[in-house]
C-alpha cells in the first residue's frame, strides 16, 4: 500500500485540473471493476456488480488537492495567485509548487511588508518561476499548480503533501482489489473538486442513487504539541465521524461502522470534527436523502505541504471498508 | 437600444416584473417557446436547426442589487436594508426609485460641517441610514412605501461614443447579450435561454432553471468586475475594459469546464476576437448554481467588463459588448457533441 | 386541543439536530388522529399526508414544513471526568452556564444511558478581572455529571448526544418560556392546522412534514421536498421577538399575532392570499421584511426541483436559542387558524393566480 500512496500522492491534481490523477486511478481500477465511466463534472465512477440481494453503496474518496491558481503575471514575469481550495499563506511561505507541465515555481513573500513581523497575506505573495519579464514567462492567468513535496515513509508513518485525499483514494482502490464476493452493488467514486465545494461527490451521487454512501477521507488530530483538544489520535485506528462541520452521520451507518470495526476486532475512534467538511456531507442531502457516514484516517498537519498519516491506521481502514462492504 | 431599455428598467432580485415586461417584449418572435416559471424565470427555447438534440443552457440574470425597506420611523424616513451586495460607501448621496410608483428617495448623512475629524472616516452602516422619500409622518411613509417595498438606483443610460453608462449593468449586459444570440440565425442544437431571477442573492432562479432544462452544457453571460484604474501596486485589474470578453476559468463559485474554455479561446484565436481571462478566485455567477445541477454541467461564464459594476453608475465598451456577442455566436456554431467527449 | 399541555409535551421532549427520535414519535402519536397516512424517510423526516377530495381527482399537493431538531451538544473529550463539549447547531454559550442536561450516554450500552448533568465553568472568584469579563470561550466550558472518572470513562463515548433539560414555565398573560421553542412551536401550529383540517374540506393534498436537520443547515427541508414534489409550500418557523436589545426593525411584537414574511423567498402571490385571509377571518397579524435569505426551511423549500411557490409564517419568540425562549400562546394559535383558513380556502386552481405573466412567442 505504501507504493500505492506514493504513486497517488505524488500525480498532479488540483481541484477542476485532475485529468493526471484521474489517469493513474483508471489504471489502477479497471482491471478490477465490471465497468469504469467519468461523469459530467469529471468524477471517476467504478462499478463492481453484487450478487443482487444487496443494497446499492456508493464509496468515495476525492481525488483532487488543493493548489494555486495564477492570477496575474507582472511585467516581471512573476505570477500572483489564489488558492485552489484551503490554502493558508502561512503554509506557502518558502514552499515550491508544479504546474500540469511540470514547471516549478518558488513561493516568495514580499520583503516590504509594513506588519512584516505577522503572517503574510496572500496579496504579498508571488510564484516566481525564473522568467524574466510577462512575454518569456511560461504560466499565464488560470494555469493551475500545486505543491511539491516528495512522499517519505517512516517507521510507521506516511509523510507526503495530498495525503488528504489520496489515502482516502488508496483505501478505495485497496479495498477493490482484496474484495472476494459482496451482495451490494458498488460504486466506488473517485471525485472532482471536493476542496471547493464537494461538487464532484454532489453531482454524481445525483447520477446514482445509492442506498448508502461513506466517504473516505482524513480528519485533524489533537496529539500535536499545544494542540486544540481532539479526541482523535494517530495510530489508535480509523475514525467513525460522528460529526463534523457539515453535517451528522446518520446514526445507522455510524452504527454500523462501529458494529464491523468491533465484529472485526479492528481498532477505531470516535470522531467530532469542529470545522471542516467531506463529500459525505453532500452525499447525505442528493435528491430525498441518502444515510451517509464517513471513515476518517487520523492525519496530522491537513492542509499542507506535509501531512501525516499512520500506515497502521490507514491499512485498518482498508480492513474496515472491506467488513462493512462483506456484511449485508 | 435593449441595453439601454434593460438598464433602465427596474428589478431588484425578488421583484424582477420591470425587467420581465421587456424582455417578453424583445424575445417575442425571436423563440420557439417562452414561459415563465414558478418563481419568475423567463425561460425561452430556440430549436436547433439540425438534427442534434444537445440542450445547450445559456443563462443571464434579470435581477439588480437594491435596497428594500423595513421600517419606518416617527420622522417619516425609511429603514432600510441591502438586497444583494449593495457597497454602503455608495449609499450616501445616492438617488433612488421607490417602489411601484418609483417614488425618488435620497439618502444623506450628516452634513460634513458638523462632523469631527475621526468621524469622517467611518463608513456608515445601512442599520444607520435611512430613505428620504419626503415623507413627514410614520403613517404617510408606512402608507407610500410598505414594509417589503424595493427601491432601486435611478441611472439614466447614457452615450458617450463607444462607451455607455447606466445601471444594473450586471447584469441587463449579459441579458442583452442573450437577446441578440436569440435574434440570429439558428444554432445546431436546442438553444435554452434562460433569464434568471434572484441571482444576486444566490444564484437561486438559474438552480431551478437547470434543473428543469436538464441541459448538456451551459455558458452564463454577466457584466463583470474592471478594476482598471490605477492603483500602488502592479496586481490584475481583474478585467479591463476595452479589452474583450472576458473568460472566467476559475471562481468562487465554479471551476469552468476547460473544454468550453478552450471552444471558447480557440475560437476566439481563430477569428480574431480580442479576449481576456478574468482574475481567477474572484465573484461567483449562476454557472455555480447551473453546473452542480443534477448530474453535473460542464460550464463557463463570458462576462463583458464593466467598471464599477454594484454602484449606481457603471461604465461599459460598446466594442466589447459586440465581441462578446461574436464570440459566443462563433463559439456555439463550432460547439457539438465531440467538445463535450474526453 | 389544549395547546399549552402540546407545547409542553414537545418542548420537553427530546430531539435534538441528527437525532429527532423521541419527538418524532411524540409527533407521530399526536397526529395519527388527523391524517390519512404517515412514513418516515432516508433521513428521519416524518411526512404525514391528509387527503384533499374529491377523492378521485388529481389534486395539487401542498408542503407544510415544521422543523423538528433542536440545538444541543457534542461530547468531544473526557479529561479527569470533566465532558468537553461542542455545539450541535446555533447553540449560544452566553446563556448555558449553570444549564442542566442530559448526556446520552453510548459507550457501556449501545441503548445509551441518560446521565443527568450541569454546564459548568470555573467560578469567578478564581478568575482574573479580565476573565470575568468576557464571554467563556467553548475550550473553557464543561459538562460535569458528577461521577467518578473511571465511571465516566467507562460510561460516556466521545461522540455522546447532551440535550438541554429543562421544563415549560408559564409566565404571566399566557406567555410561555422554555428550551426548544424554536421549533416545537411551529409544530404546535402545524398540528392545530392539522387537527382544523382533518374536520373540514379542502380541495388540496396537505403532506405535513417535520423537517430534521434544519438547525444545520435545512438538510431535512432539502431532501423533503425533493421527495414530497409539492405544488406549494408553507414553512413554519419562529422569528425575532421584540426584547431589548432587538430593535422594531429586526422583532415583531410578542401578542399582535403571527407573522408573514415578505421578500424575496417568498412568493407575493401567497403573501397577498395569507393577508386576505387573515384579515378575512380577523386575525391580526405583522408583517416582517426578509431581504435576502430567511434562515428557515422556506429557503430550500423554494428551490427544490423546479422551484416551489412558497410562504412563511413565524411566531414571535424571544431569547432565540437560549433555553428560555418566550412567547405569546395567542399567536401561535392564531398562526395555525391562519393556517388552516389558508389551506381550506385554496381552490384547485390556486396555481393559475400564481402565475406570472407569461410571453407570447
Amino acid at each position: 500500500m505504501r507504493e500505492l500512496v506514493r504513486k497517488l500522492t505524488e500525480t498532479y491534481g488540483p481541484s477542476g485540473v485532475e485529468e493526471q490523477i484521474r489517469a493513474t486511478i483508471r489504471a489502477e481500477v479497471e482491471p478490477l471493476a465490471d465497468d469504469v465511466r467519468v461523469d459530467p463534472l469529471g468524477s471517476l465512477v467504478a462499478h463492481r456488480e453484487g450478487s443482487g440481494e444487496g443494497k446499492r453503496i456508493v464509496l468515495a474518496a476525492h481525488m483532487d488537492e488543493i493548489g494555486v491558481m495564477v492570477t496575474y503575471v507582472d511585467e516581471k514575469g512573476f505570477a500572483r495567485f489564489t488558492g485552489i481550495g484551503g490554502v493558508r499563506a502561512i503554509n506557502c511561505v518558502g514552499g515550491r509548487v508544479a504546474f500540469e507541465d511540470g514547471t516549478t515555481g518558488v513561493l516568495g513573500v514580499e520583503e516590504k511588508r509594513s506588519d512584516a513581523d505577522k503572517v503574510p497575506k496572500f496579496e504579498q505573495l508571488y510564484i516566481d518561476v525564473g522568467a524574466s519579464s510577462r512575454d518569456d514567462c511560461p504560466v499565464k492567468v488560470g494555469d493551475a499548480a500545486a505543491f511539491v513535496r516528495p512522499f517519505v515513509a517512516q517507521g510507521n508513518r506516511l509523510i507526503a503533501k495530498a495525503i488528504d485525499d489520496r489515502v482516502g483514494c488508496a483505501v478505495l482502490i485497496e479495498a477493490l482489489r482484496r474484495l472476494k464476493k459482496t451482495p451490494h452493488d458498488l460504486y466506488f467514486i473517485f471525485t472532482t473538486q471536493e476542496e471547493v465545494g464537494l461538487r464532484g461527490a454532489r453531482t454524481s451521487v445525483y447520477g446514482i442513487e445509492p442506498d448508502l454512501a461513506i466517504a473516505v477521507d482524513v480528519t485533524l488530530t489533537g496529539d500535536m504539541p499545544e494542540s486544540k483538544p481532539m479526541a482523535v489520535e494517530l495510530g489508535r485506528g480509523p475514525a467513525v465521524k460522528v460529526q463534523d462541520g457539515g453535517m451528522i452521520a446518520h446514526p445507522e451507518v455510524r452504527d454500523l461502522l462501529v458494529q464491523c470495526a468491533e465484529k472485526a476486532k479492528i481498532p477505531y475512534q470516535m470522531e467530532v470534527l469542529e470545522r471542516g467538511t467531506t463529500d459525505a456531507a453532500a452525499m447525505q442531502v442528493v435528491r430525498a436523502g441518502v444515510p451517509s457516514g464517513c471513515i476518517s484516517i487520523p492525519c496530522r498537519y491537513v492542509h499542507t505541504p506535509s501531512e501525516m498519516v499512520d500506515e497502521g491506521d490507514v491499512e485498518n481502514g482498508v480492513r474496515l471498508l472491506l467488513e462493512v462492504l462483506q456484511t449485508a | 437600444m435593449i441595453l439601454k431599455d434593460l438598464s433602465e428598467a427596474i428589478g431588484v432580485s425578488g421583484e424582477e416584473g420591470g425587467v420581465r415586461a421587456v424582455l417578453l417584449d424583445a424575445v417575442q418572435g425571436l423563440a420557439d417557446e417562452v414561459r415563465v416559471d414558478t418563481m419568475g424565470n423567463v425561460l425561452a427555447v430556440k430549436r436547433g436547426a439540425g438534427r442534434d438534440r444537445m440542450r445547450v443552457m445559456v443563462a443571464a440574470h434579470m435581477d439588480e442589487i437594491g435596497l428594500m425597506v423595513v421600517g419606518h420611523d416617527s420622522d417619516g424616513f425609511l429603514q432600510v436594508r441591502a438586497v444583494g451586495g449593495i457597497d454602503p460607501r455608495l449609499l450616501p448621496g445616492t438617488l433612488f426609485q421607490v417602489g411601484s410608483d418609483h417614488i425618488p428617495g435620497v439618502v444623506g448623512i450628516k452634513p460634513i460641517h458638523l462632523v469631527e475629524d475621526e468621524e469622517e472616516e467611518k463608513v456608515a452602516k445601512i442599520e444607520d441610514l435611512v430613505l428620504d422619500i419626503g415623507a413627514k409622518s410614520k403613517d404617510e411613509a408606512k402608507r407610500l412605501a410598505p414594509i417589503g417595498t424595493y427601491a432601486a438606483f435611478t441611472t439614466r443610460f447614457r452615450k458617450r461614443g463607444r462607451v455607455v453608462s447606466g445601471k444594473a449593468f450586471d447584469d441587463r449586459v449579459g441579458c442583452a447579450v442573450l437577446v441578440e444570440l436569440l435574434r440570429g440565425e439558428r444554432f445546431r442544437f436546442d438553444l435554452h435561454a434562460a433569464f434568471t431571477v434572484q441571482e444576486e442573492i444566490g444564484l437561486r432562479g438559474a438552480r431551478v432553471a437547470a434543473y428543469a432544462i436538464e441541459p448538456d452544457c451551459a455558458f452564463a453571460l454577466e457584466g463583470t468586475i474592471a478594476d482598471d484604474i490605477p492603483k500602488d501596486k502592479d496586481v490584475s485589474p481583474t478585467t479591463q475594459m476595452g479589452k474583450g470578453p472576458a473568460i472566467t476559468i476559475m471562481d468562487r463559485s465554479v471551476i469552468a469546464d476547460r473544454r468550453l474554455v478552450r471552444l471558447l479561446t480557440d475560437t476566439a484565436d481563430e477569428i480574431g476576437i480580442p479576449y481576456q481571462i478574468k482574475q481567477p478566485g474572484i465573484g461567483g455567477t449562476d454557472a455555480g448554481a447551473i453546473h452542480q445541477t443534477r448530474e453535473g454541467v460542464p460550464s463557463v461564464t463570458v462576462a463583458v467588463p464593466c467598471r464599477y459594476i454594484h454602484s449606481p453608475v457603471a461604465l461599459l465598451s460598446l466594442d466589447d459588448f459586440e465581441n462578446t456577442v461574436r464570440l459566443m455566436r462563433e463559439a456555439l456554431s463550432r460547439l457539438t457533441r465531440r467538445t463535450l467527449s474526453r | 386541543m389544549k395547546v399549552v399541555p402540546l407545547l409542553k409535551r414537545l418542548s420537553e421532549a427530546e430531539g435534538v439536530t441528527g437525532c429527532e427520535g423521541p419527538v418524532r414519535e411524540l409527533l407521530r402519536q399526536t397526529w395519527e388522529p388527523f391524517v390519512d397516512e404517515m412514513r418516515e424517510d432516508k433521513l428521519g423526516n416524518l411526512i404525514a399526508l391528509e387527503w384533499g377530495e374529491p377523492s378521485k381527482l388529481l389534486r395539487p399537493r401542498l408542503m407544510l414544513a415544521a422543523h423538528m431538531d433542536e440545538i444541543g451538544l457534542r461530547v468531544t473529550g473526557i479529561d479527569k471526568g470533566f465532558l468537553r463539549i461542542t455545539r450541535v447547531g446555533g447553540t449560544d454559550r452566553r446563556a448555558l452556564l449553570g444549564v442542566e442536561v442530559v448526556v446520552h450516554a453510548t459507550r457501556a450500552s449501545r441503548r445509551g444511558r441518560d446521565l443527568p448533568g450541569v454546564v459548568a465553568t470555573r467560578p469567578p472568584h478564581v478568575l482574573p478581572q479580565a476573565a470575568r469579563k468576557k464571554t467563556v470561550p467553548w475550550d473553557e466550558i464543561f459538562v460535569d455529571v458528577g461521577l467518578p472518572p473511571k465511571e465516566v470513562e467507562r460510561l460516556v463515548s466521545v461522540g455522546d448526544l447532551i440535550s438541554i433539560r429543562r421544563e415549560l414555565a408559564e409566565l404571566k398573560n399566557r406567555r410561555v418560556a422554555g428550551k426548544a421553542i424554536d421549533n416545537r412551536i411551529g409544530l404546535v401550529v402545524l398540528t392545530l392546522a392539522l387537527e382544523q383540517l382533518s374536520g373540514a374540506r379542502h380541495a388540496w393534498d396537505v403532506a405535513a412534514v417535520a423537517t430534521v436537520q434544519e438547525e444545520i443547515g435545512l438538510r431535512g427541508a432539502m431532501t423533503s421536498a425533493y421527495g414530497v414534489a409539492p405544488d406549494l409550500g408553507i414553512a413554519l418557523d419562529v422569528t425575532f421577538g421584540k426584547q431589548p436589545g432587538v430593535s422594531d426593525v429586526d422583532g415583531s411584537a410578542l401578542g399582535e399575532g403571527p407573522v408573514i414574511l415578505v421578500g424575496a423567498n417568498f412568493h407575493s402571490g401567497i403573501v397577498a392570499r395569507l393577508k386576505e385571509v387573515a384579515e378575512a377571518h380577523e386575525i391580526p397579524y405583522q408583517l416582517e421584511p426578509a431581504p435576502g435569505q430567511s434562515g428557515t426551511d422556506a429557503w430550500a423549500i423554494q428551490v427544490a426541483r423546479e422551484g416551489v411557490p412558497t410562504g412563511l409564517i413565524c411566531v414571535p419568540v424571544r431569547y432565540m436559542h437560549q433555553p428560555v425562549e418566550t412567547l405569546d400562546m395567542q399567536d401561535a394559535e392564531r398562526a395555525g387558524r391562519l393556517l388552516a383558513a389558508f389551506v381550506i380556502g385554496l381552490e384547485p386552481d390556486f396555481l393559475e393566480e400564481l402565475a406570472w405573466e407569461q410571453g407570447s412567442a
